[in-house]
């Protein structure tokens, strides 16, 4: 506790502001308990009133000194109250309930919510900071829970993509790894992981160096037409994907590259290099040419100058651009279906024509699987992004 | 220039690496690529003919391509590229005839071509009127028939039975699942609206028929979910999200019998359709060859009838029906599952492909308009 705390003294609101406030909040969740049971208007009024009546106890009858007994209560209250509606599922969203609401009697009693804001600020502008705080709540919901909806699914005992009654109550029977057993025994399954896992590394390794090289030639101020090459060198971003796909397609059949491995392997690595370019070129921005001139001065061929200082200082911009390019060719659905044949079947193919003949959640699985192989991926390349600012001393921190 | 040849030298060097392993996967003359729809079905047809072949011929490998769907349009995007990738396509019946039409599909003899009968009798003859077109080899006779929740049945109300109980919301109220297409829904509309089943078809073809069919559905139209992929209605079944819908049999089959849903089967009005190979035109001669070969081992007699104990889908050849025996797993008798067994094939339709292939622009189109309202 620092001074702030003398200047934000939390003190009991008048009662006339608290239990409107937490009977509102009441009612919002009542909205839904009250809809799920069958009578709206009822469960907003009772939702309400119960909690007004909590506030009341809270601010009046216990005050701080009992916060944490009163605090326990409210949420064995909620528990016993949830289980009586909804047996398990409802004693933990009974609990979760009593949680929020203990804690948020007196946050808005106390007047806490205005501790961790400058002193100056308006009520106005107090609820605004709020306001826009459940905004970006609310849209971070609206954009993660279809991927998080994805994940219980996927260990479902059933064949179909259905929350079963006995996994809305925990049981432990409704629950299985059967969808994962499936895909690591399926033949099909496996033959997709194998392909993708042949197809996404080489074509990675190839947009690594073309991009790696694209850039660093752009970056010279000597180039002619620079910025129409990289214009060019971009597209593949920019066109839409069934264009390329499609453009690929024939292309590619009449040179006799549809349907191989290294047709499907270079169309990703086209689709790869922009990807690299960008980020390589966004890291040679900060990188001291000076340094060159002095390897070069120190005696070093150009290509040692290039794998002894350049390389090593550039190298966080190539990483993180591979791990793109990977992604992408690990992710890529459209390419692969027009340039590939049945040979070149890659887990998002296989994942496409199953989700649209047999709805089998051992696609969730999968889904899963690769979800979790992205956040790796993408928190080695945060990691790295932090590394190469600390190097170049960019770090605010 | 030194640093420009060395790194030129390294891209060479992957690319080469990439060439070479990309040559090491390339198709060979013994491999085949067989398109089908994935599921249930295309694992009856590898249980039931693809590993016996492969057993029998050793070196042969065969490769899936779950693309039946789009068969028609793939088929013509190859045939304008030049590099057809196919050896042997599954189709539904009115697409073999399309594609026998654009000359996307080889004319086959199918006599000489397919094994006959045990007892002797030709090809031609054990398939009968199944062959609805020279492209067209049948393997099996589905249906698209209706399914129900058991437990959603009203209570003191008889499980429904007939075709009309679709179109009774005071009896049977719930959602419905219809496929999104006129096909099939015209003519239960029709058949529900009083028309005679023999006179169907008459109604169908005037504009006032189809108002009359549209204007049927429109009674129901608010409770319909509309179906594209086969695998939507069992889903809907099994998440209670419908009352009854509309699929093809061997879909529910699997989710009255394998995965255990509380649902029933309704036989009434079921449209038979043929499901079957095409050869796509102009294959080189030894991968020709080897398809031919395998087309004859995979629709003969006992091949058809060993299908049938993968999915519950009718074999194509007369001469296979009494081969039929017990499902591979369950062990449950098939023949009262099939869709042409005598008691569920009371009252049936058969896809009318010819009236379909002159109406359907017209009516699909109508049928479109009449959604979007």
């Amino acid at each position: 506790m620092s001074d702030e705390v003398a200047l934000n003294d939390p003190k009991t609101l008048p009662l006339s502001f608290t239990l409107p406030v937490v009977g509102a909040a009441g009612g919002f969740f009542g909205l839904f308990v009250g809809t799920a049971q069958g009578s709206t208007l009822l469960g907003i009024v009772v939702a309400a009133a119960v909690c007004a009546g909590l506030a009341y106890l809270a601010m009046v009858v216990m005050g701080v000194p009992q916060e944490r007994t009163f605090k326990w209560g409210v949420r064995a209250l909620f528990a016993v109250l949830g289980f009586l509606v909804g047996a398990l599922p409802g004693l933990v969203v009974g609990l979760l309930f009593g949680w929020f609401i203990g804690w948020f009697i007196y946050w808005i009693g106390r007047a806490r919510y205005r501790m961790t804001l400058p002193p100056y600020l308006t009520s106005g502008q107090v609820l605004w900071e709020y306001t826009f705080r459940v905004l970006c709540g609310a849209i971070f919901v609206f954009l993660i829970t279809p991927i998080l909806v994805v994940m219980p699914l996927s260990f479902n005992a059933e064949n179909f993509f259905t929350f079963t009654p006995g996994m809305l109550a925990f049981d432990p029977e409704a629950y299985s790894l059967k969808h994962y057993r499936d895909f690591f025994t399926s033949s099909e399954w496996q033959q997709a992981l194998r392909n993708s896992l042949l197809i996404a590394p080489v074509a990675t390794l190839l947009a690594v160096s073309f991009g790696t090289l694209a850039a660093i030639g752009l970056s010279s101020e000597h180039v002619p037409f620079r910025q129409a090459i990289m214009a060019i060198l971009i597209s593949p971003m920019i066109v839409p994907l069934i264009i390329s796909a499609a453009g690929m397609y024939f292309f590619y059949s009449r040179i006799g590259l549809q349907g191989t491995y290294l047709g499907v392997v270079l169309a990703h690595a086209a689709l790869g290099i922009p990807f690299v370019i960008i980020t390589v070129t966004a890291t040679l921005v900060g990188f001291d040419r000076s340094l060159t001139r002095a390897s070069a001065n120190l005696g070093a061929n150009p290509v040692r100058t290039f794998f002894k200082v350049q390389m090593p200082l550039i190298l966080p911009g190539v990483i993180s651009g591979g791990l793109f390019a990977f992604i992408t060719s690990f992710d890529e659905v459209v390419v692969v279906l027009f340039v590939g044949s049945a040979n070149q079947q890659t887990l998002p193919w296989q994942m496409f024509t199953g989700l649209r003949e047999q709805i089998s959640p051992t696609i969730l699985a999968v889904a899963t699987i690769l979800v979790a192989i992205s956040i790796m991926l993408l928190t080695t390349v945060e990691i790295l992004r932090r590394r190469s600012e600390k190097l170049r001393g960019m770090s605010p921190g | 220039m030194n640093t420009t040849k060395k790194l030129l030298a390294c891209t060479a060097l992957t690319v080469a690496a990439g060439a070479a392993f990309a040559a090491g996967h390339g198709n060979m003359a013994d491999s085949m690529t067989l398109v089908s729809w994935g599921g249930a079905y295309q694992n009856s047809q590898q249980k039931a003919y693809v590993e016996p072949y492969l057993a029998m011929n050793e070196g042969v490998s065969a490769t899936w391509d779950e693309s039946s769907a789009e068969a028609v349009a793939k088929l013509r995007a190859m045939n304008e590229a030049g590099n057809v990738t196919w050896d042997l396509v599954d189709v539904v019946a009115s697409d073999a005839i399309r594609l026998c039409d654009e000359g996307l599909a080889m004319e086959i003899d199918h006599d000489e071509m397919l094994a006959p009968a045990p007892d002797g009798t030709d090809a031609s003859d054990d398939f009968g009127d199944l062959i609805v077109s020279d492209c067209f080899i049948p393997q099996i006779v589905y249906s698209t028939t209706f399914g129900y929740r058991t437990d959603m049945v009203p209570e003191g109300v008889d499980a429904p039975s007939q075709i009309c109980d679709v179109f009774d919301l005071e009896t049977y109220p719930g959602k419905r699942a219809l496929e999104r297409r006129p096909i099939n829904n015209m003519e239960w509309a029709l058949l529900c609206d009083g028309v005679a089943k023999d006179e169907v078809y008459d109604v169908l073809e005037t504009d006032e028929g189809q108002d009359r069919a549209l204007a049927k559905l429109d009674t129901i139209k608010d409770e319909v979910i509309w179906w594209s992929a086969g695998a939507d209605t069992p889903q809907l079944l099994a998440d209670g999200e419908i009352f009854m819908g509309s699929t093809y049999n061997g879909r529910l089959f699997s989710v009255i019998e394998e995965q255990d849903q509380p649902v029933g089967m309704m036989w009434d009005a079921q449209v038979f359709d043929l499901d079957g190979w095409i050869i796509p035109a102009d294959l080189p001669e030894d991968r020709l060859a080897r398809v031919m070969d395998f087309v004859r081992f995979a629709t003969d007699t006992q091949r058809l009838a060993d299908q049938a104990k993968y999915i519950s889908y009718g074999p194509a050849r007369e001469s296979s029906a009494p081969l039929v025996s017990t499902h591979a797993e369950l062990g449950i008798e098939m023949a009262p599952h099939m869709p042409t067994d005598p008691n569920n094939a009371e009252n049936t339709f058969l896809y009318n492909y010819e009236f379909w292939a002159d109406y359907r622009d017209d009516i699909d189109a109508k049928f479109q308009a009449w959604l979007a309202q």
